[in-house]
């Protein structure tokens, strides 16, 4: 010590000063930068707290245990061979075209996330395709010493066969309720592609077929009900933190030919090779026609147009949260307005679906606030991302892959923390991405468009999955472990309701209404509703 | 190199503050990311505009927990030592090298994607004005004159001349 004493014995307090002043400087700021870091998180904890949303992933459908399903495929097109590989059967040009695109592109994740997916424990048996091509690349890749799959003339010989206990049906739509039905009153098990039915007789008579043979499972291939925001948007819905909703916008926007169902013709296609009478089925005859063949959902005929081939996505995504049911009214309006190329189902369309009685809850006085307004408005002519939004009077929800919630400025439930400063309206209250840092690689304009909508892949454990193949799997596990499927006839039963109403407003030009209680859509004196829905006069309302 | 020319007071003053600064924004942004656990350059590193493979190799699974943690350490002990004037030198080279690294992960070089900024920026943005700043502090070393290393300096003075 007495050494210490002399070595700094030349140190005034100046000096003193000079060597350690930063240590106060150091302090304070690591202080501020504390005290920052406790306040807001403090703040975020009381604002979650609050809200009480809770972010937890849903159980997952039951074991996949016992004997294989054993599965047939109806319809090996676009829609099949993505369900094929949820259902974890690849042919062998997309593995050979994933190979090569993941070594291009380090962020391609597509054939790692396939070959991590679990084992469903099925066998695909059978497969029915009218187009000779087609049937034979489903063979030539899913029929192997491991998984003997043979082609079945028609679908009634596949259902009959004894071979399968379930088929998946990814037809044009006016082949859905024909075939489902079949394979309902067979006792065999359905995944079924939206919209579920093509007309409106066709919903009751599935509907009834259904409750008839409560043995056979039916699910509505509305994969975006396995979405994770969406259930969490559904706890945040039912903890009344958007106070009453009064309006609902959703939206398409496309901008390309894929997206406008312009889809490829194969240079194959032939009478030889496409079994036409098969096709049209219960359409009105045309002669064979390569161009309706491939895309059909150009056409009432065999399609339903943006009211039955992207509203039912945006529909049952909102039904999904907030289970209003069917519509009281619908009025629907556009016309064929981007692709003039002897289309007669419309490219832009507004849709109109009024719920009065419909309420997400309040926190204004009893009675003040009851009905609701669901606006779906496309276009095929533009791709600006408009975003689902769920207006309320306390907040705003914008739903997607990612929940973010806004709290309103004018709130009733917010007032006092919005005056204290601790709501910015400007700032989401709450917002959940269940992806965290992960970066997605996403291939074409069409594929970004579901993937914002959440009908590509959704997120467990932070991990990246196929909606697909978790919608499916919730199938396979009701077949396996009872149970009923989150889209289900009832759920189809009204997705399907509202996409003809929509479809039948938009042809007739007049606002369309549900009874509820003889469930029926009111119809004008000898009007035959069905006839008007297929009606294949080129567009209404011009 | 003070010893060729020593420097007036007012230039000292001026180079203790640079210094202190550039400590103190240091300090701050990692005390910022030390108590926020969420926090990661996840983002950041995959987002990069420039060197990809190498960013994006830095914010993989295996790399992103080992380097958000350096990241951390580097911020918060460059600016104590800046603060303290303490081994400025040695700080002064890590601080560059963090710099650089922000920098070169999104270069607002002509013609490359800018992302979200505050301002406007032309090769030269706020990234390297502080790293030239601390070019500056390492060439001019104020810690004998404010900060801890002048009780050793003492000492040593101290200690030679008995």
């Amino acid at each position: 010590m007495s050494t210490d004493k002399k070595l700094f014995g030349g140190f005034s307090r100046r000096d003193w000063l000079k060597s350690v002043a930063g240590l106060p400087i150091l302090g304070s700021v690591w202080a501020a930068g504390w005290d920052t870091t406790e306040k807001s998180k403090l703040e975020k904890e009381l604002l979650l707290e609050r809200l009480n949303i809770k972010a937890s992933p849903p159980p997952p459908s039951g074991s996949m245990e016992g004997n294989p399903v054993r599965i047939g495929l109806i319809g090996f097109g676009i829609r099949g061979e993505q369900l094929m590989r949820a259902l974890g059967f690849a042919t062998n040009e997309w593995l050979e075209a994933m190979a090569i695109s993941s070594q291009e592109d380090p962020n391609d994740k597509r054939l790692e996330d396939f070959k991590a997916q679990e084992n469903l424990n099925v066998k695909l048996v059978g497969v029915c395709d009218i187009f000779d091509v087609r049937a034979e690349d489903a063979l030539r890749s899913f029929n192997t010493p491991d998984n003997p799959c043979k082609r079945y003339p028609t679908y009634l010989d596949l259902i009959h066969s004894g071979d399968v206990d379930s088929v998946i049906i990814a037809t044009p739509d006016h082949w859905h309720a024909p075939m489902a039905q079949a394979a309902i009153e067979a006792g065999v098990h359905v995944y079924v592609e939206k919209p579920m039915t093509h007309t409106v007789s066709e919903t009751y008579l599935l509907r009834d077929a259904v409750r008839r043979n409560p043995g056979a499972v039916l699910a509505v291939g509305h994969q975006h009900r396995q979405t994770l925001s969406f259930l969490t948007a559904q706890d945040a819905i039912s903890k009344n933190t958007l106070g009453h909703i009064s309006l609902v916008v959703t939206n398409t926007n496309r901008n390309d030919d894929n997206g406008a169902w312009q889809y490829r013709i194969h240079p194959d296609a032939s009478p030889e090779t496409i079994d036409w009478n098969a096709f049209l089925g219960n359409a009105p005859f045309v002669p064979f026609n390569k161009e309706h063949f491939f895309r059909w959902r150009k056409w009432w005929a065999y399609g339903s147009g943006l009211s039955g081939d992207l509203l039912t996505h945006d529909y049952d995504r909102i039904n999904c949260v907030l289970n209003m049911g069917i519509p009281k009214y619908v009025t629907a309006s556009g016309g064929v307005y981007t692709h003039r190329d002897g289309r007669n189902v419309p490219d832009v369309m507004q849709v109109n679906m009024d719920f009065p009685e419909f309420s997400s809850g309040s926190s204004q006085e009893n009675g003040k606030e009851k009905g609701m307004s669901l606006v779906y408005s496309a276009t095929l002519g533009n791709q600006f991302d408009r975003g689902t939004v769920l207006m309320g009077h306390d907040a705003s929800m914008e739903l997607g892959n990612i929940l973010t919630i806004y709290a309103d400025p004018r709130s009733t439930q917010y007032k006092e923390m919005i005056q204290d400063g601790r709501i910015d309206p400007a700032v989401p209250i709450y917002q959940y991405d269940p992806s965290a840092n992960g970066v997605d690689a996403v291939t074409s304009a069409t594929a970004k468009y579901f993937a914002n909508k959440g009908l590509l892949w959704t997120y467990r454990d932070g991990k990246r999955v196929d909606s697909t193949f978790l919608h499916i799997r919730e199938w396979l596990s009701c077949i396996r472990n009872g149970g009923n499927p989150s889209c289900g006839i009832d759920e189809g039963f009204e997705e399907a309701i509202t996409a003809h109403m929509a479809g039948l407003s938009y042809k007739t030009g007049r606002r369309m209404e549900w009874d509820e209680e003889t469930e029926k859509i009111i119809t004008l004196p000898e009007e035959e509703l069905d006839a008007i829905l297929l009606d294949n006069s080129v567009s209404y309302v011009s | 190199m003070s010893a060729s020319q020593p420097l007036s007071s007012a230039q000292t003053i001026a180079l203790v503050l640079l210094r202190l600064f550039v400590g103190w924004h240091f300090l701050y942004e990692g005390v910022i990311k030390l108590y926020t656990p969420s926090w990661t350059a996840k983002g950041y590193l995959l987002s990069a505009t420039y060197m990809e493979s190498f960013f994006h190799w830095l914010g993989s699974d295996s790399m992103i927990s080992l380097v958000d943690t350096l990241n951390v350490a580097t911020l918060i002990l460059v600016g104590a030592a800046l603060i303290l004037g303490f081994r400025t030198k040695l700080a002064s080279i890590l601080g560059i090298g963090l710099l650089l690294l922000y920098y070169l992960a999104h270069p607002p070089f002509p013609g490359h994607p800018q992302g979200i900024t505050e301002g406007s920026y032309w090769i030269i943005n706020k990234n390297l004005i502080e790293a030239v700043a601390l070019v500056v502090i390492y060439l001019f070393p104020t810690s004998m004159s404010f900060g801890l290393e002048r009780l050793f300096h003492k000492k040593e003075i101290k200690t030679q001349s008995t």
